[in-house]
């Protein structure tokens, strides 16, 4: 599965340290969401509830449910990649908009954006007062926040790493802009792209499904679909319904991944640069076999392509170049020192802005609190890590290096990974109440119960392409035992063992907001931790805490993936590679 | 500006088509360091001629492509294209790439019709010119292959459609044969001589970049020399040889050993220089190092004893190791730097030294390596003292690279301190840690 390296994406990024710049835009960005905070709680109060048709436990309407839920996902993947090509497009071409777009998007990532899911409501509300449209749109925009950011940097780090003689030749053709954005850079940037956007897909049905019934005060907005559907149950207490959403969600999630995502990745192999045949099997899907093959469907999506062929060879002059003043002076050292100037303080204003929102109602006292429930989540997660390593790694190993088990576990482990454990927690619940489980200990592993997959599924790849000549030496050297996990076996699946780590650790921070707080119809389990911190604080309106919660997760986590994983990822690409 | 070349009046034969005036290149290394690539190069193309660029790498032939082929922009001087001021890519110029540089998510028709696309050619056009193209290079019945599907040699095929397909005047290439097999390169090098000659080709002229001399030979009209550091003409060699050209000819062979000599002359040159500034004071930290291998150079040395009895035509030797004057270059070099050879008028000769290498064994010959990379090669020298003299016995690789990054760009120290690394190593005389990015004395038992 040589793939799997794009889901890296995120990590690619050029220093290990955060450096005052980073500390500059981490001000921006918390600033910017204090202000949607603070327009949300204003107008929380005379906001009228748009739709309130009830939802219905009947079995026989889930599949509407599902197709409603599924719509949701659709649309927040148009999004995802329309906001994936201008960002990413503009990253690449412009050095300035690079120097901010950047760190933006890499603290994005690390925002647990789902804690802003009532102020979002709220402002998607407020576009579209009296109408449902506006929360649809609020739950497609949690959609969006779960892929835009990595589908985004994937993009950008293509662009990027567009080889130099293709954009050489495209230059030498003069291909506009536009025809040489089609030809050259979105296909090559294809096969990591859509990659990067079927790994975000568990953020993505995570969110949707905790979006889809999201209280406002003292009103709960429900827009029909699954997620709302369980959360029905939970407040009934219905286990037979959550039972039945669980395999509905099953069904979808599989229908999705062949009649989408498939397809997608079998045919984006076709724009992989390299010219020599990949190792191992090309990605295969009956789906994509049938359109290319069956004259019906060809006929079917002609018209498409023959759209897709006139926008794409729609004409766009080459670049002219400017007079030399004017490139001398655009591009000169003091356009550089505004610029700078401009951003540092914006970002200013804001991080002034987000700490005076925060101080009205908040003093030091409570941010150590804050940073202390931080430190609880922490150590949950890092625990949980570990453990999820111990038990996966080798299971994962033993699997990987058998190509029949590989070939079957695989794509299950990946089924897993794209399922929204949400789904299960109230079964979880049931069974903490039933043998009186203390919630501290047993909410934690809810908060991995989705992620770790991705470290099942990515040792599995790293020991499925372990050099088979390596295997025969250590065997032919008779190292057997520890020594052979040690010298061998770790080392060799450590870089994909990294990349998992790494995606089970950001979902797990998401995670703990939906899994130190859980309700079973009148039964509420609390954790101590940062995600039941921002969760009380969000059910209460406090948008303050919220935003205070937020901004200490968002530095846990970016500190953790700076001062941790990327070392070890940095360590395991330098010393561990096997090219 | 969509006017097909072919309407333009064609340029007649010895007509100047592009004019290079006193053409300067060079790059920001670092805040303040440039590296000079090209500097006060002239030259004149005119219309039915085939010219080579011949150079070793880094002589910034290929820089000069980029700035006719409109890629780059020089710092200084003029490019005049068909009596105009050339800016960016330009009408009736093409280029060859030495990868071949297709879209491999375009068949081969649509890598060749993508060419036109800009031109503003109406879509059946389009088809019918490229059908012709890809026929006329032999391509015909891979239409509606990609280039995954294709060997190395059709691949560049389809680049020649490519180029080909727009009627271009002036075809640029880059060393369009070197990533292909011997043979394939050959067949390809005559099929298209031979396309020239009959006038089958949509061209008035062909600028070809290269560092085999006897590919110059044998498609050039005239070769032009380059020089490395900074890349500047060196010396224009005329060649009147009609077509077909036999490699065994003895006019042929005269060429190819004046061209050797002609660019072992700056190679003399420069080593004379270094060794002088190798004996000043400071002197000596300026060269610039590459990055051979030990085994290599021991090989070499093998060779030269062994089948040339010590001295030997560089020509001759390139033919017998088949190898490029690019691979081997570098080695004769090293060799003169560490005074185990010595080159003069085209002929390479082993040293008293040398010889002794080797008729030594192993370890004799690393202390043989090491007692002339440390006499010879300050930096080494230098490396050596600060580790005897510090009680630590280490010493951090920054400390060299900045050392060396007074007299050169960072790659260029980055280069050579690798090679440094390499030798020293081998020569046992100090160790270096990757990890910790430190050089010591301590040998790992």
């Amino acid at each position: 599965m040589a793939g799997l390296q794009p889901s890296l994406a995120i990590l690619r990024s050029r220093r290990l340290l955060p450096s005052i710049w980073d500390v500059l835009v981490f001000g921006l960005v918390i600033g910017v969401l204090a202000l949607i905070a603070f327009g949300g709680h204003e107008t929380l109060q005379p906001l009228a509830v748009a739709n309130r048709r009830p939802v219905s436990l009947d079995p026989v309407n889930l599949p509407y449910y599902a197709l409603r839920t599924t719509l949701r996902m659709l649309l927040g993947l148009v999004f995802s990649f329309i906001f994936t090509f201008i960002y990413g497009a503009l990253a690449q071409k412009s050095r300035r908009a690079e120097m901010i777009l950047i760190p933006v998007l890499d603290i994005l990532q690390s925002v647990p954006v789902i804690a802003f899911a009532t102020f979002t409501l709220a402002f998607f509300l407020n576009l579209f007062p009296g109408n449902v449209i506006g929360a649809e749109l609020a739950a497609v925009f949690e959609v969006f926040t779960a892929q835009a950011w990595n589908m985004a940097f994937s993009f950008y780090q293509s662009l990027k790493t567009v080889p130099r003689d293709l954009s050489d030749v495209s230059d030498s053709l003069r291909l506009g802009g536009w025809r040489r954005f089609w030809t050259l850079e979105a296909p090559f940037a294809a096969p990591g792209l859509i990659w990067n956007a079927m790994m975000s897909m568990s953020g993505a049905w995570f969110f949707v499904v905790a979006s889809e019934a999201i209280s406002v005060g003292k009103t709960t907005i429900t827009l029909p679909g699954i997620g709302s559907y369980v959360a029905l149950a939970i407040d009934q207490k219905n286990l037979g319904a959550i039972g039945w959403a669980i395999l509905v969600m099953l069904v979808v999630i599989l229908i999705y991944d062949q009649l989408l995502f498939r397809p997608l990745v079998a045919w984006s192999e076709k724009f992989r640069v390299e010219l020599t045949a990949a190792s191992g099997p090309p990605p295969q899907s009956w789906l994509l076999d049938f359109v290319q093959r069956a004259r019906l469907a060809q006929n079917l999506f002609k018209p498409f392509q023959v759209l897709a062929d006139r926008i794409v060879r729609f004409r766009t002059p080459y670049r002219v170049e400017p007079p030399k003043v004017v490139t001398e002076v655009w591009s000169s050292r003091g356009m550089d020192y505004a610029w700078m100037g401009l951003i540092v303080v914006s970002s200013l204003v804001a991080a002034w802005f987000a700490i005076s929102f925060v101080r009205t109602e908040i003093g030091l006292g409570d941010v150590m609190t804050t940073v202390g429930y931080g430190f609880i989540t922490l150590v949950r997660v890092l625990v949980l890590i570990a453990l999820a390593s111990l038990i996966w790694v080798p299971i994962g190993i033993w699997v990987g290096l058998r190509p029949k088990w590989a070939e079957r576990v695989q794509p299950v482990a990946q089924f897993f990974a794209a399922f929204p454990n949400n789904l299960f927690f109230p079964v979880a619940v049931v069974t903490i109440v039933r043998f009186n489980g203390l919630p501290d200990v047993w909410l934690s592993p809810l908060m991995i119960l989705g992620t770790q997959w991705y470290i099942l599924f990515n040792v599995i790849a790293g020991a499925t392409a372990f050099p088979n000549d390596l295997l025969e030496a250590a065997a032919s050297f008779k190292l057997r035992g520890w020594a052979w996990w040690r010298k061998v076996a770790l080392p060799g699946i450590f870089p994909y063992y990294v990349t998992g780590a790494i995606t089970a650790s950001g979902g797990a921070w998401n995670a703990s907001i939906v899994a130190e707080v859980v309700s079973w119809g009148k039964t509420r389990l609390e954790a101590h931790g940062l995600g039941a911190y921002i969760a009380d604080a969000t059910a209460k309106g406090d948008m303050q805490r919220v935003v205070l919660g937020v901004a200490v997760m968002s530095v846990f986590v970016v500190l953790l993936n700076r001062l941790v994983w990327r070392r070890l990822f940095d360590f395991a690409s330098r010393r561990l590679a096997l090219n | 500006m969509p006017v097909a070349a072919a309407v333009r009046e064609a340029p007649k034969i010895g007509e100047v088509i592009l004019d290079i005036d006193t053409v300067r290149q060079a790059y920001p290394r670092g805040p303040s360091n440039t590296l000079l690539v090209l500097d006060g190069v002239s030259l004149k193309l005119k219309a039915g001629e085939i010219v080579g660029l011949l150079g070793r790498s880094g002589s910034g032939k290929s820089s000069l492509l980029r700035i006719i082929a409109g890629l780059a922009r020089p710092v200084d001087g003029k490019v005049t294209w068909r009596g105009q001021p050339l800016h960016g890519p330009s009408d009736g110029i093409a280029m060859v790439f030495q990868s071949f540089a297709l879209f491999p998510w375009l068949t081969v028709l649509e890598n060749v019709e993508i060419g036109l696309e800009p031109l503003g050619v109406p879509a059946a056009e389009r088809r019918t010119r490229s059908l012709e193209a890809i026929d006329l290079i032999g391509l015909d019945g891979f239409e509606n292959a990609y280039p995954k599907e294709l060997s190395g040699g059709m691949r560049q095929r389809v680049g020649f459609a490519r180029a080909l397909v727009v009627h271009p005047e002036l075809l640029l290439m880059d060393e369009p044969f070197s990533a292909l097999d011997v043979l394939t390169a050959e067949t390809l090098r005559t099929d298209l001589i031979e396309l020239w000659t009959e006038g089958k080709l949509p061209l008035r002229s062909i600028l070809i970049v290269t560092h085999n001399i006897e590919e110059a030979v044998l498609m050039c009209d005239r070769v032009i020399i380059f020089a490395a550091n900074p890349g500047r003409i060196a010396a224009e060699v005329k060649i009147d040889l009609k077509h077909p050209r036999n490699r065994d000819d003895p006019a042929f062979r005269a060429l190819v050993d004046d061209i050797y000599v002609r660019m072992t002359k700056p190679l003399e040159a420069a080593a004379r220089a270094a060794q002088q500034a190798a004996a000043a004071a400071h002197g000596g930290m300026g060269i610039i190092l590459p990055d051979v291998s030990t085994n290599d150079l021991a090989g070499l040395m093998e060779t030269l004893f062994g089948d040339f009895d010590g001295k030997a035509d560089l020509p001759e030797l390139a033919d017998d190791l088949t190898m490029e004057v690019d691979e081997l270059f570098p080695l004769a070099e090293t060799l003169q730097l560490f005074g185990l050879a010595e080159i003069a008028s085209g002929d390479i000769r082993l040293t008293e030294i040398g010889r002794r290498f080797v008729e030594s064994d192993v370890d004799q010959r690393k202390r043989i390596f090491g007692e002339q990379f440390l006499a010879r090669v300050p930096i080494a020298a230098l490396i050596r003292r600060v580790l005897d003299e510090r009680p630590s016995h280490r010493a951090p690789y920054r400390r060299f690279s900045e050392e060396l990054e007074d007299f050169m760009s960072e790659d260029a120290a980055d280069e050579t301190l690798s090679a440094v690394i390499t030798w020293g190593r081998y020569a046992e005389v100090f160790a270096y840690d990757e990890q910790s990015q430190a050089f010591s004395l301590e040998n790992p038992e």
